[in-house]
């Protein structure tokens, strides 16, 4: 089933089609249902409740999101003693919880579970752990990840013109980027550092997939060198699919497994990690295929049409 | 090709030895002497797993002085000081909150993987007190030269004069008041003094001035080891705070590990179902092939297991999280698609109509490039994030401090152990995808009964 020979330049269209209507659709859910950022991002509330006997945290966590209609997470600790038991509730909101809301919440915690002596110790509403200039700099990190990458598959790939093959390649990687980005926001999963984790992840994945890719279009342009950028893609593309194929489907499964296993045992936590990682793998695979190469065709095509003259002037000097 | 022909032993010592290596990282090698264990290399289960995985231990850190003057902006470095600690010591999962309000810095952190008896006041100790310098004239403590918030870095060097010992660098402010106090005290002595202290035994140091010294920088010399010197380093970077921090006791808690008590044992049949997935396809797919792969991304990830239990003793133990565990499927893919590439080469070599040795030959030297240049790429991004998300003494940081010193310190735990286990899963991936497949495969291929040309994804297709 793999032996048919794929026309990529034609599908480029359909694909970039298919990808901007999961897009709007995306952004629409994400506007209506917004971002749930994390107390690292944001700031937030953090109590701390006394309790005795035996506690279902989970009951607590979701008595807890039912009565604020928020996200939290759920602790327990005891004290140095052992004879103190403890839970923390944590929640990331951009404003303070108000004292109402709080009283509310200690009331209704202390009427369901009336056994537990259930009692406020503590509360403090707590500054972001990731600063605002976090962000400046993760941006900054890719930028020179990004110039590296450029200039390392610019001279490793001269033959054909590596810096716009990296170029593309970096334009299919924000694709993926943004598919694991709305994958999460879709099933409502918390952007948190675990999240960034999977966004560094599927950069990874995609960066290779292209580059192995621009490896055959390197190794073909010698055996055909009349052919032109289009027929050179399209036959690199054709040989690589099945590589590309295994390679994804395999560590595709390889994810799903972990997502299974996770909510076998009931492991949530493991679900914002799993998800839109086997999400942007699929992506990162679909888009070096049916994006990066052939916008890298278009690319060349223009630059041809353009670029005689600048070639020539270019070689008398 | 006229390359010498690899010996049939070559696959069983390879396979060997890879066994060796996993089956030691995995399970560590101890013997029992009555009740004390000898530890020889470390297993899995000493790794220092996170907070959500084991549990761990949570602290309240205030500021020892008048709270009313301290600003937001000294509790951002309050926060700032306790997370380079804390990456310093390799423990990149943390929660760290700040409650301005309150002037409280509310940290939380894993056990470290040697805590038997599970006593918090140790764990919290293991960040260390701070330590504020002061730099006196003569060999007492009377008069204060240069006060130690003048320090802006002190890290640990070692060269074969000075052996191990900490080089400060002071602000703009303490590189003029130590040019001036070196100029003045040419041929006599100025001694470094910790927290303020005025016995004998809070002195450090004890320095003849050879000559002024106007470049903002000095060192600090004595009898030290390399980690005295690199946990003194860290006291003094971290006593460049306006106000020391104490510890509130009484707020000292022990978290219990979120995913349950069962987390590990869960992420272990995670793992072990997603290899066994893995080798599964790849041997349903490539054979002999795909079954060489799979013994070659065995002994990567047990070499993984094994640099970040500290198995090797020239890397430290490192927390495990799962930004570490990503790092850890991303190499692991990474491994996948690097035999894939070669396997599937090796295929369209047989096409051709080559033999089992000229397919084998031409098959893994045309899929060199394309490993060798993605694995590039990823180690490019792996050492970016390093620098940029880990702590400020590592050589690349301090490549990358120009720029990103403009951000000011943000340090990142768990991007920073993602980049870490990345790395080192690429360099395996280099070792064992490139060098000990094609190895194993070509000798294997040497022994008799796998010379058919169907166990390597051959003939059929011919």
């Amino acid at each position: 089933m793999f032996k048919k020979n794929i026309d990529f330049n034609k599908c480029f269209k359909f694909v970039l089609i298919g990808y901007a209507i999961f897009f709007l659709i995306a952004t629409i859910l994400t506007l209506i249902f917004g971002v749930n950022l994390s107390i690292d991002f944001k700031g937030g509330t953090r109590l701390v409740y006394s309790y005795s006997g035996e506690l279902d945290t989970d009951k607590v966590d979701a008595l807890t999101e039912e009565t604020l209609s928020k996200k939290v997470s759920v602790t327990t600790s005891s004290g140095l003693t052992g004879d103190s038991q403890k839970i923390t509730i944590t929640l990331a909101s951009s404003e303070a919880l108000s004292n109402e809301a709080q009283q509310n919440l200690d009331t209704i915690l202390a009427k369901q579970f009336p056994n537990n002596n259930i009692k406020l110790a503590e509360s403090n509403s707590v500054a972001g752990s990731v600063a605002g200039n976090f962000f400046a700099k993760a941006m900054v990190s890719v930028l020179i990840t990004a110039v590296l990458v450029i200039l390392y598959v610019g001279i490793r790939f001269r033959k054909i013109g590596g810096v716009s093959a990296a170029i593309t390649a970096f334009v299919a990687l924000i694709i993926d980027i943004l598919v694991a980005f709305f994958t999460c926001t879709m099933f409502g999963l918390e952007v948190d550092m675990t999240f960034l984790a999977v966004i560094l992840t599927i950069l990874g994945y995609s960066l290779n997939d292209t580059i192995v890719i621009y490896d055959r279009v390197r190794e073909n342009k010698g055996i055909y060198p009349n052919a032109t950028t289009a027929e050179l893609v399209n036959e690199s593309l054709n040989t690589v699919k099945i590589r590309t194929i295994v390679t994804t489907t395999t560590t595709f499964l390889a994810v799903v497994m972990i997502i299974v296993v996770a909510e076998i045992f009931g492991i949530s936590s493991l679900r914002s990690f799993a998800i839109p990682m086997a999400f942007g793998l699929v992506s990162g695979s679909l888009s070096s295929l049916f994006i990066s190469a052939p916008l890298w065709v278009i690319w060349k095509n223009k630059q041809e049409k353009k670029g005689p003259k600048k070639a020539k002037s270019k070689k008398r000097r | 090709m006229k390359a010498k022909k690899t010996g049939k032993w070559v696959f069983f010592a390879i396979v060997a030895i890879i066994l060796a290596l996993t089956y030691t990282a995995f399970f560590g090698v101890e013997n029992y002497f009555g009740d004390t264990r000898n530890l020889y290399f470390k297993g899995a289960k000493d790794i220092r797993w996170g907070i959500d995985i084991r549990g761990g231990v949570e602290a309240v850190f205030a500021p020892d002085k008048d709270v009313d003057k301290i600003t937001d902006n000294d509790m951002a470095a309050a926060k700032a000081i306790i997370e380079t600690r804390l990456v310093g010591k390799n423990i990149t999962d943390y929660e760290v909150y700040t409650d301005v309000d309150n002037h409280q810095i509310i940290v939380r952190f894993p056990w470290s993987s040697d805590q038997t008896d599970f006593d918090p006041k140790a764990q919290i100790d293991e960040l260390g007190q701070t330590a504020k310098l002061t730099f006196c004239k003569g060999s007492t403590s009377d008069t204060v030269l240069v006060d130690g918030s003048r320090v802006v870095s002190a890290t640990y060097a070692y060269n074969s004069q000075m052996g191990h010992h900490v080089a400060l660098k002071f602000d703009a402010v303490g590189t003029s008041q130590f040019a001036q106090a070196t100029s003045e005290n040419i041929g006599s002595t100025i001694s470094i003094w910790m927290d303020g202290g005025t016995d004998d035994e809070y002195r450090i140091s004890d320095a003849k001035v050879q000559n002024a010294i106007t470049n903002g920088e000095a060192v600090i010399t004595g009898d030290f080891t390399a980690e005295s010197a690199a946990s003194l380093a860290n006291q003094i970077h971290s006593g460049a705070l306006p106000f020391g921090l104490t510890v509130d006791e009484s707020k000292m808690q022990i978290i219990t590990p979120t995913l349950g008590s069962n987390a590990l044992m869960v992420m272990l049949i995670a793992g072990i179902c997603a290899f066994a997935v893995i080798c599964v396809i790849m041997i349903l797919r490539y054979r002999l092939l795909g079954a060489v792969a799979s013994i070659a991304l065995l002994g990567q990830v047990g070499a993984m297991i094994a640099c970040i239990s500290g198995y090797f003793p020239v890397f430290d133990s490192f927390t495990l999280t799962i930004p570490g565990i990503a790092g850890i499927i991303l190499s692991i893919g990474v491994g996948v698609d690097c035999n894939v590439i070669a396997a599937e080469r090796i295929r369209e070599e047989f096409e051709k109509g080559k033999t089992i040795d000229g397919a084998i030959a031409s098959g893994y030297k045309n899929s060199l490039s394309a490993i060798i240049d993605g694995n590039m790429t990823i180690i490019i991004v792996s050492l970016v994030l390093m620098g940029s998300f880990g702590a400020e003494n590592n050589v690349l940081s301090t490549l990358l401090s120009p720029i990103m010193n403009l951000f000011g310190t943000t340090i990142t735990g768990s991007i920073y152990s993602f980049g870490y286990t990345l790395l080192i899963g690429t360099i395996f991936n280099l070792i064992l995808g490139i060098v000990a497949s094609r190895l194993m495969v070509k000798s294997i291929s040497r022994i008799k009964v796998f010379r058919k040309p169907a166990l390597y994804g051959g003939k059929k297709n011919v």
